[in-house]
C-alpha cells in the first residue's frame, strides 16, 4: 500500500504549485486557477488523513465535501469579479488593478 | 355743601389739570390753557366759598374746620391727612387762589396765545420775534402741578402732608426756573435753586421727624393748640445742650423757612431764578411759593415763641429768628438799589420783605407778620406781572427796532409812561405799597404794624434795622419806577415798546386793587382819625389762630413818624436822582458811593464766596478726590489689579502647563501617529498579491517560531 507521505509530497508539491500560480501569475484567471490547485491541494490531504488515520469517523469527508462546494462558489463569484473588472477597466492582469491603496 | 368737603375739593382741580395736559391736551394749547385757567377757575371759587364761610364762623380760631382720614398706620398710631381751615389758612388761601388765577390768566398773555409760531423758535428757549411759546402746553402743566402743590400745603392740617406739598413745589420751581432750558444761565439757576432749598428742606425734614419723636403726632392742632404739649417741650431739654427740644425743634423748621424764603445765609438762589419766565417769577417767587416758608414760620408761630410771653425777653429761637430776619431785609435791600436787573430789584426787594416777616415772627408779632405776609403777596405779584409787561414792551421795541440792548436793563428804557399806561399806573401802585406810602396802600399798614410792634415790644435794633431797610426800600422802587417809566426813552427799543395785551393788564388791575384794598382790613383801632371808621377785622380774625388772643397795640407816634418819614423819605430821594437820567450815564449812585457800589452791584461778593467755599470744594471732591483718586485710583486700582493678577496666573498657566505639558504631550504623540502612517503606507500598494507575499513571510515566520524556536 502506498504509504501516507506519498500522499502528503504530492499534496505539498500540488500546493506549492497553486502558491506560485497565485502569487506569480499576472493573469487573475490564472491565480484564481492556482487558488483551486491550492484548495485540491488540502482536499488531497484531508482525504488522506481521513484513510489512514481514521477511517471510522466521516468528518474527513464532510470536510473535503464543504471546501468543494465553498471551491466551486468561490469559482463563480470569482469568475464574476473577473468579468466585471475587465468590462470596466480592459484588464485582467493583477497588477493594474491596485486601486485600493494610499 | 360741608365745608370740609369744600376744602378737600380745593386742590384737586389743578392736579387735574395736569395729568390732563400732560397726558392728553398738550397738543391742542387752546384746550390746554382752558383746562389749566378753568381748573383754576374752580379751586378759586371754591377757595372764595370757603373763605367766606370760614369769616362767618364765630370763634374760627378755636372751632376750625377740620376734617382728616388716617393715611399711614405707624405702629399703633397712625399718621393723619387731613385739612384745617383756621384764620390763618384761610387768609393765605384767599390770597394763594387770588395771585394764582390772577398770574394763570395772565400766563397766557405772557406766552403770546395767538400769536404764530415762530418757526426759528426752539423749544427751550424764549420766543424771540414774538411768536408763541414752543412749549406753550406745558408751562401750564407745570404751574398747574404747582398750584395742587401750594394749595395743599394751606389747607393741610399736618406738618407732614406741608411738607409733601412744599417739596412738590420745589420740583415746581426747579423746573419753571428751567424752563427755557436752553439758556445755559436758566440751567445753572434751576440747579443752584434745587440745591439751595434742598439744605433748608433737609434741615426741616430733620425737624419734623424731632417733632415727631418728641411728641408722637404732626397735627398742628394737637401740638400748637395744646398748652401742655408745648410746656412739656419746653421744659424738656434738647440734644444741643442751652435749647429747649421746642427752640431746636423751632430752628430746625425755620432753617426750611430760610431755605424757601431765600433769607440769608440761603437767599443765593432767588435772583438767579428770575431766569425763568415772569409768571413763574411772580407766582413762584413771588407771592406763593417763597410765601409758604413765612407760612410755615406763623404755622408754628406757638412753638418757636415757646416759653415766651408778650414783653418778656426774645428765647434763643426767637433771637435767632429775628436777627435773620432784620439782616436779611436790610442786606438784601441794600443790594436792591445797585442792580440795574428790572427783575432782580424786585427778587431782592422780595427777599427784602420777606426778612420783614421772618423778624416780625422773630419778635413775636404774629399777625403783623401774617398781614405782611399777604399785602406783600399782592403788591410783589402786580409788581413782578407789571415788569413782566414791561419786558414784553420792551422786546416788542427790541425786535421792531433791531437794536441789540438787553430788554430788562432798566438803563436801557425810560418814559414807558406814555407807552405803556396801564401797566405804569398798576405798577406805581405796587412801588408805593412796597415802599409802604402812607394811609393809601396795603403796604403801608402793614410794614407799620411790624414797626410799631418793634418799637412798642422795645426791641429798638430791630426796629433800627427795619426802618431804614424801610428807607432804602422807597428809594429803589422810587429809583425802579423813575428808571423805568419816567423821564424819556433813553433807546430806540423803548420808544417803540407798546402797552401789552388785556389778558396781561387785567391780572394787574385786579391785583392793583387789592394792593391798595387789602390794607383797609388790618387799620390798628388806635389809630388817630382812621382807626375804628373800619374795624380791625384782620388782627380780631387772624389773632385767633392762636391760643391767647394777642393784645392790639396801644398807638404810638414814634413808629408812624418814622415809617412815613421813611417811606415819603425815600421816595423822593428815588424821585430826585432818578427823575431824568441821559442815555449813556453810568447811574447816578456809582459816583457818590464809589466802591461800594461796585460791592453792591456784585451783592456782596456771595455767589463767588459760596462758589469758593462750596461750589469749588464740592467739584474738587467730585472730581479730583471721588474720581480720581477714589473710584479711578482706588476702585479701578483696585479692579485693575485683581485683573492684572489673574491675567499673570493665566499667562503663568498657559505658559508653564499647558503649552508645554498638555500641547505638548499631545502634539508628540500626534506626530509620532502621523509619522508611523507616513512611513508605514508604502506597503499599502493596493496589489493583492504582494499582500500575500507578506502574509506568507509572516506565515512562515510564525510557523518557523512555533516550530522551531518553540517546539
Amino acid at each position: 500500500m502506498i504509504p501516507l507521505s506519498w500522499y502528503l509530497i504530492l499534496a505539498a508539491g500540488l500546493f506549492c504549485v497553486g502558491l506560485y500560480g497565485a502569487l506569480a501569475r499576472r493573469n487573475a484567471l490564472a491565480i484564481l486557477m492556482g487558488i483551486e490547485l491550492m484548495l485540491n491541494a488540502v482536499n488531497l490531504n484531508l482525504v488522506a488523513f481521513w484513510r489512514y488515520l481514521t477511517p471510522n469517523l466521516i468528518s474527513g469527508q464532510v470536510f473535503v465535501l464543504i471546501v468543494l462546494a465553498v471551491a466551486a462558489s468561490e469559482a463563480a463569484v470569482g469568475l464574476a469579479l473577473i468579468i466585471s473588472i475587465y468590462r470596466r477597466r480592459s484588464t485582467i492582469a493583477a497588477e493594474d488593478i491596485d486601486m485600493m491603496k494610499w | 355743601m360741608q365745608p370740609e368737603i369744600l376744602a378737600w375739593l380745593i386742590p384737586l382741580p389743578p392736579i387735574l389739570a395736569f395729568f390732563l395736559i400732560i397726558l392728553w391736551a398738550y397738543r391742542n394749547n387752546r384746550l390746554s390753557h382752558t383746562i389749566a385757567v378753568g381748573s383754576m377757575l374752580i379751586s378759586w371759587g371754591l377757595a372764595m366759598v370757603l373763605f367766606w364761610v370760614a369769616i362767618r364762623v364765630e370763634g374760627l380760631g378755636h372751632h376750625p374746620i377740620v376734617s382728616s382720614i388716617p393715611w399711614l398706620p405707624t405702629g399703633e398710631t397712625s399718621l393723619q391727612f387731613g385739612i384745617l381751615i383756621d384764620p390763618l389758612s384761610a387768609v393765605t388761601l384767599f390770597f394763594v387762589a387770588w395771585t394764582c388765577l390772577a398770574i394763570f390768566l395772565y400766563s397766557v398773555g405772557y406766552h403770546n396765545f395767538g400769536k404764530r409760531r415762530d418757526p426759528d423758535d426752539r423749544p427751550g428757549l424764549p420766543p424771540k420775534a414774538g411768536g408763541i411759546e414752543p412749549m406753550y402746553a406745558r408751562f401750564f402743566a407745570f404751574i398747574s402741578l404747582f398750584a395742587f402743590g401750594m394749595l395743599t400745603l394751606v389747607i393741610s392740617d399736618n406738618l407732614l402732608l406741608l411738607f409733601i406739598g412744599w417739596e412738590i413745589m420745589g420740583l415746581c420751581s426747579y423746573l419753571l426756573i428751567g424752563f427755557w432750558y436752553g439758556k445755559p444761565s436758566a440751567r445753572d439757576a434751576m440747579v443752584k435753586a434745587f440745591i439751595t432749598t434742598r439744605i433748608g428742606d433737609v434741615l426741616m425734614l430733620l425737624g419734623l421727624a424731632y417733632l415727631y419723636s418728641a411728641t408722637g403726632t404732626l397735627n398742628f392742632r394737637a401740638i400748637l393748640f395744646d398748652e401742655q404739649v408745648l410746656h412739656s417741650l419746653v421744659e424738656t431739654p434738647s440734644v444741643i445742650g442751652g435749647l429747649s427740644t421746642a427752640g431746636l425743634i423751632g430752628i430746625l423748621l425755620f432753617l426750611g423757612t430760610v431755605g424757601k424764603s431765600a433769607q440769608w445765609p440761603l437767599h443765593v438762589w432767588l435772583p438767579d431764578a428770575m431766569e425763568g419766565p415772569t409768571p413763574v417769577s411772580a407766582m413762584i417767587h413771588a407771592a406763593t411759593m417763597v410765601s409758604a416758608g413765612v407760612y410755615l414760620a406763623l404755622r408754628f408761630f406757638p412753638l418757636l415763641t415757646a416759653g415766651w410771653h408778650e414783653g418778656a425777653s426774645l428765647t434763643p429761637t426767637m433771637l435767632v429768628v429775628a436777627s435773620i430776619g432784620a439782616f436779611t431785609a436790610l442786606f438784601a435791600a441794600t443790594i436792591a438799589v445797585a442792580q440795574v436787573d428790572i427783575k432782580r430789584v424786585l427778587a431782592y426787594s422780595t427777599i427784602s420783605q420777606l426778612g420783614y416777616m421772618v423778624a416780625a415772627v422773630g419778635i413775636g408779632a404774629f399777625v403783623a407778620g401774617a398781614f405782611h405776609l399777604i399785602t406783600h403777596a399782592f403788591f410783589k405779584g402786580l409788581l413782578f406781572l407789571g415788569s413782566g409787561s414791561v419786558i414784553h414792551g420792551m422786546e416788542h421795541g427790541v425786535q421792531h427796532t433791531h437794536e441789540h440792548v438787553d430788554a430788562q436793563d432798566m438803563f436801557n428804557m425810560g418814559g414807558l409812561r406814555r407807552k405803556m399806561p396801564i401797566t405804569f399806573w398798576t405798577f406805581l401802585i405796587g412801588g408805593f405799597a412796597l415802599s409802604g406810602f402812607p394811609l393809601l396802600t396795603a403796604g403801608f399798614w402793614s410794614k407799620d404794624e411790624i414797626l410799631a410792634d418793634a418799637y412798642g415790644h422795645g426791641y429798638l435794633v430791630v426796629f433800627i434795622t427795619l426802618a431804614v431797610a424801610a428807607l432804602l426800600t422807597a428809594f429803589y422802587t422810587m429809583r425802579q419806577i423813575s428808571l423805568t417809566f419816567l423821564g424819556h426813552p433813553r433807546t430806540d427799543a423803548a420808544k417803540h415798546a407798546h402797552e401789552s395785551v388785556w389778558t396781561m393788564t387785567l391780572p394787574l388791575i385786579v391785583l392793583a386793587i387789592f394792593a391798595v384794598g387789602v390794607g383797609w382790613v388790618g387799620i390798628p383801632e388806635h389809630f388817630p382819625v382812621l382807626g375804628g371808621l373800619v374795624p380791625n377785622w384782620f388782627h380780631d380774625f387772624v389773632g385767633g389762630t392762636l391760643i391767647e388772643h394777642p393784645h392790639a397795640l396801644d398807638f404810638n407816634p414814634v413808629p408812624l413818624i418814622v415809617s412815613i418819614g421813611v417811606a415819603l423819605g425815600g421816595l423822593l430821594l428815588g424821585w430826585l436822582v432818578y427823575r431824568r437820567v441821559p442815555a449813556g450815564v453810568p447811574d447816578p449812585l456809582q459816583r457818590w458811593l464809589g466802591p461800594i457800589y461796585t460791592v453792591l452791584k456784585n451783592k456782596y461778593y456771595f455767589d463767588e464766596f459760596y462758589h469758593f467755599l462750596f461750589v469749588r470744594p464740592a467739584y474738587w471732591f467730585a472730581e479730583t478726590f471721588t474720581y480720581r483718586w477714589i473710584d479711578r485710583g482706588l476702585i479701578d486700582g483696585f479692579l485693575h489689579g485683581v485683573g492684572r493678577t489673574a491675567l499673570r496666573v493665566g499667562s503663568f498657566l498657559r505658559n508653564a502647563i499647558d503649552l508645554p505639558i498638555v500641547n505638548g504631550l499631545a502634539d508628540r504623540f500626534s506626530e509620532g501617529v502621523k509619522w508611523l502612517g507616513r512611513t508605514f503606507r508604502v506597503v499599502q500598494t493596493g496589489r493583492v498579491q504582494e499582500y500575500l507575499i507578506i502574509g506568507l513571510v509572516f506565515t512562515g515566520l510564525l510557523l518557523s517560531y512555533f516550530l522551531l524556536v518553540q517546539p
